[in-house]
């Protein structure tokens, strides 16, 4: 009794009591951002706006949680490319490029390589989006590692290279040219939904979610567990001790960046691969999930954990927000409000410091002994 | 009242570790009192409490007979205490008098009012005579000059109280009794000062009284004219120190490290290393002297790998190993004790015991396919911990970030020394550490010599190139200049090779 009680008493300084209690002032402070723009925007309905954004996820039931999960899956993958990334000292701002690469080659095996057969069509074309993810990441990280080209130049420009490359290769081999879009993907190519939608009826949801929750494992043994991990996060802290080490720094560089740009290839994937009637647009825009992966990266302070459950809250907040167009806001305006609450939350790192100075005077003025 | 400082019955507790226990200073107005006590003893601690940077978990401070709380370091300002820490907190790419006004800028509608600091700080420089200049940039100036930017900082900002935290551990011996003459100069103006230092001589030297912390309790405070150096460390220790090296003749073997011909130019074109070259053999400890800033860590570098722009061979045996991978170095049986322990030494956002498998992760020992065997680190570093005495909290789980300055040193002393290397390269080993630990380290270096190992000692104190090497090779502005036995030199032979002003063969 004695211990729990210590236990709850030592958790705000106990180092994942500290991120836990910084990411929640965070978002607390993005929250009451996001009603202060309400009440300038509709103050008769900023109550009642508020409190769809924070229920609407369960708004219908099942359903909506569903789609909670639909939205998360991916930005909870470029969260995590962001965060691996991040951790080994790299700022991988290029995950919308790397994602839009993989999207297309997911959808061009998913439309084309109708000869192979069952299951196999979609591994092979979340297999195909991985790489060509991967191809992504590689580029800036060899730029990096033997030319010193900051990666955070050549991942921006990167982004707008995929961008018009992959428009073009839609219009090239992928194209219906009666909506302008992207063909839509063979069933076979669409991602099993492992039995989610009959937990979650009535929604789009596929088998991205389990695809993001291996990420998430995987992604946590590597950095976790193994020497690869070791070896890549040393050089993320302190590169003159990893060069001290004998550390190739350089080849590091190159293998985070193309695991960064797997994750990212991956959410293309999960995005694309299914039948609910998402396609590549030829309109030229940077796809969201990319930019929204640094916020999750953020708000989750880029450990893989973090990561999950800042994607699910995410995704939480955005249906919340498809909700809110039920009141008086306008479509432009709701857009402001989530999108504020999702970068303000983000800023949990800033937290983490108050957090622990707020904790750390409070214990010492207890002048509690051991 | 005439304690100007009086911290009584100061407890301070991190996670795992009660770093003061119980601890009283009281300090006389005028006066230099020395705060001797081992690594990790806890006088960095006491002082960061003093200075505003940690609360303490119990305790009262007085100021000029006035019980105070001293929230932060503005209210230690505010009460004319100031610090000069362990590790300087100075921005590099700002001039000396931006840095000196730097959060007591003052200002005109919003414009910074230069033009008077830089006379008050030019008059102050003056004053003490330490030719300064304001506008050169911090990066430009050496070590010692760093340091008189953070004692003009508190003299900027009317200090009385000065508090210097191993201010010599980072000095030439030059630059030691300079800032001894200025320490004692400021006391003669009313200034009291703690002096933090793990040099008995030095204590010896400036200081009236000395107040002793072990494993965190007080142990007592003792004027300093009437107890010897001896006696001191032993109240420190809690047993008796030797201060000289214990060694027999050394057995002289086959060559292990030859260098030749290495010559270096650094980023600016001026060479750093001239045609310098030596060997190293089994059984012998040979120990780099100079001053600091004379090539030595552009040797080393060259040496261990850190940097591969220059021009010679290196050999281990009858292996030529110039331009292969540090690892592959590691490997061929190289140890390396690095000189700044912050930049190659440590992983500080890693904890003790993975900092502990940093040569060696790849190892079977630690491995199994890729996976990390936590039980084997563990297992590994706790033993490393008793067997040198690693001072810490929590055990492997520590961060190395939150570890006293002397034990981050053990611990990569014991790092280095575990691997059992056949070249044992030593760069200022013993900086930092308490007399205790540095008996310790020296008996390390000798049995290793015993044990038929070659030592590459680089060290910028006289006696301990004195006392633990076997033979001495000088160095002055890149160029081996002296070739010498300890027992044919003097300290004051040595200086003049060390300064230039004599040459002998090679
Ligand atoms: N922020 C911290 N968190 C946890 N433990 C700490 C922290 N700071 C210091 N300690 C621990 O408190 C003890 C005292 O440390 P301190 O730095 O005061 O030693 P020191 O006497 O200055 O030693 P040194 O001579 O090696 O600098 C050490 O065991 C250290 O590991
Ligand atoms: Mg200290």
């Amino acid at each position: 009794m004695n211990k729990l009680f210590k236990k709850i008493i030592g958790f705000p300084q106990s180092e994942s009591g500290e991120s836990f209690l910084s990411s929640f002032s965070a978002i607390l402070f993005g929250v009451a951002f996001g009603f202060i723009l309400m009440l300038i925007f509709n103050p008769s309905e900023a109550f009642e706006g508020i409190g769809i954004i924070l229920t609407g996820g369960f708004e219908a039931g099942r359903s909506s949680l569903g789609t909670v999960l639909v939205n998360s899956a991916p930005i909870i993958i470029t969260g995590l490319s962001v965060g691996f990334a991040f951790k080994t000292g790299l700022f991988n701002i290029g995950a919308t490029g790397q994602l839009t690469v993989g999207a297309f080659a997911a959808i061009f095996v998913g439309v084309n390589w109708t000869f192979l057969p069952g299951n196999l069509h979609w591994i092979v074309a979340v297999l195909a989006a991985i790489l060509a993810g991967a191809i992504w990441g590689i580029i800036p990280g060899l730029l990096k590692a033997f030319l010193n080209v900051h990666e955070v130049v050549a991942t921006i420009m990167l982004n707008y290279i995929a961008m018009y490359l992959v428009v073009l290769g839609v219009k090239e081999t992928v194209f219906n040219s009666l909506r302008s879009e992207s063909l839509s993907v063979h069933p076979n190519a669409a991602i099993p939904t492992f039995g989610l939608d009959k937990i979650f009826p009535d929604s789009s949801i596929t088998g991205g979610l389990i695809l993001a929750f291996i990420a998430v494992i995987i992604i946590y043994i590597i950095l976790k567990k193994t020497t690869f991990g070791y070896q890549l996060k040393a050089v993320g802290f302190n590169r003159y001790a990893a060069q001290y080490a004998g550390i190739n720094e350089k080849m590091n560089i190159v293998y985070s960046m193309a695991i960064a740009g797997a994750l990212s290839g991956l959410a293309g994937a999960v995005v694309f691969l299914t039948q609910s009637g998402i396609h590549i647009t030829t309109t030229y825009i940077l796809l969201p999930q990319g930019f929204d992966g640094i916020a999750v990266a953020l708000l989750g302070l880029s450990t893989p954990i973090g990561v999950l459950f800042a994607g699910i809250f995410f995704g939480y907040i955005k249906v919340g927000g498809f909700f809110l167009q039920r009141l008086a806001f306008e479509k432009e305006i709701i857009s402001v409000i989530i999108a504020s609450i999702i970068y303000f939350s983000a800023l949990s790192a800033i937290f983490k410091k108050y957090v622990r100075k707020v904790f750390a005077t409070k214990k010492n003025s207890d002048g509690g002994d051991e | 009242m005439e304690y100007v400082i009086e911290m009584l019955n100061i407890t301070k507790d991190f996670p795992g570790i009660r770093a003061n226990d119980n601890v009283t200073l009281q300090l006389k107005k005028g006066e230099i009192h020395a705060l001797l006590g081992e690594n990790g003893a806890g006088k960095s601690t006491l002082m960061s409490i003093l200075f505003g940077l940690y609360q303490p978990t119990s305790g009262t401070i007085k100021v000029r007979g006035e019980e105070v709380v001293v929230r932060n370091p503005n209210d230690a300002n505010e009460m004319q205490i100031g610090m000069v820490h362990q590790h300087f907190k100075l921005v590099h790419n700002f001039t000396v008098a931006e840095n000196i006004i730097l959060g007591k800028e003052d200002t005109n509608r919003g414009f910074l009012n230069m033009d008077d600091a830089i006379k008050k700080i030019t008059a102050l420089s003056e004053r003490y005579n330490f030719n300064i200049d304001a506008n050169a940039l911090i990066s430009d100036i050496s070590v010692g000059m760093q340091q008189r930017v953070e004692i003009l900082k508190m003299l900027y900002r009317d200090a009385e109280i000065m508090i210097f935290d191993e201010p010599t551990a980072v000095l030439t011996p030059q630059e030691i009794s300079e800032l001894m003459k200025i320490m004692k100069h400021l006391t003669e103006e009313g200034k009291s000062i703690i002096l933090i230092t793990h040099k008995l001589k030095e204590i010896k030297a400036v200081s009236n009284r000395c107040s002793v912390l072990r494993k965190g309790k007080y142990i007592g405070t003792v004027d300093v004219g009437k107890t010897s150096i001896e006696q001191m460390a032993e109240m420190m220790v809690g047993r008796k120190v030797l201060f000289e090296v214990e060694k027999g003749a050394s057995k002289i073997g086959e060559s292990i490290l030859s260098v030749k011909n290495l010559n270096m130019t650094n980023k600016v074109g001026k060479e750093v290393l001239r045609d310098v070259s030596f060997e190293v053999k089994a059984g012998e400890i040979l120990c780099i002297a100079g001053i600091e800033g004379n090539g030595q860590t552009q040797l080393i570098e060259a040496i261990t790998g850190l940097n591969s722009h220059f021009s010679g061979n290196v050999f281990i045996r009858e292996d030529e190993i110039t331009h292969k991978s540090i690892r592959n170095k590691t490997l061929t049986g190289i140890g390396h004790i690095p000189e700044d322990r912050h930049k190659h030494g440590l992983v500080l956002d890693y904890n003790l015991g993975e900092n502990m498998i940093l040569q060696s992760y790849f190892d079977n020992e630690f491995q199994n396919y890729g996976f990390l065997d936590f039980e084997a680190i563990s297992k590994h570093t706790n033993d490393l911990i008793e067997r040198f005495d690693i001072r810490i909290g929590r055990g492997e789980r520590t961060s190395a970030r939150s570890m006293s300055g002397g034990n981050q040193q053990k611990a990569i002393v014991a790092r280095e020394f575990d691997r059992n290397p056949d070249l044992m390269i030593a760069v200022q080993p013993t900086r930092g550490l308490d007399v205790g630990a540095i008996e310790y380290i020296h008996k390390q270096l000798v049995r290793l010599r015993d044990e038929n190992k070659a030592v590459l000692l680089v060290s910028l104190e006289l006696d301990e190139v004195l006392s633990v090497s076997d033979r001495i090779l000088v160095m002055y502005e890149g160029e081996l200049v002296a070739n010498v036995y300890p027992k044919d030199v003097t300290e004051n032979d040595l200086g003049l090779y060390m300064s230039g002003s004599k040459r002998g063969a090679v």
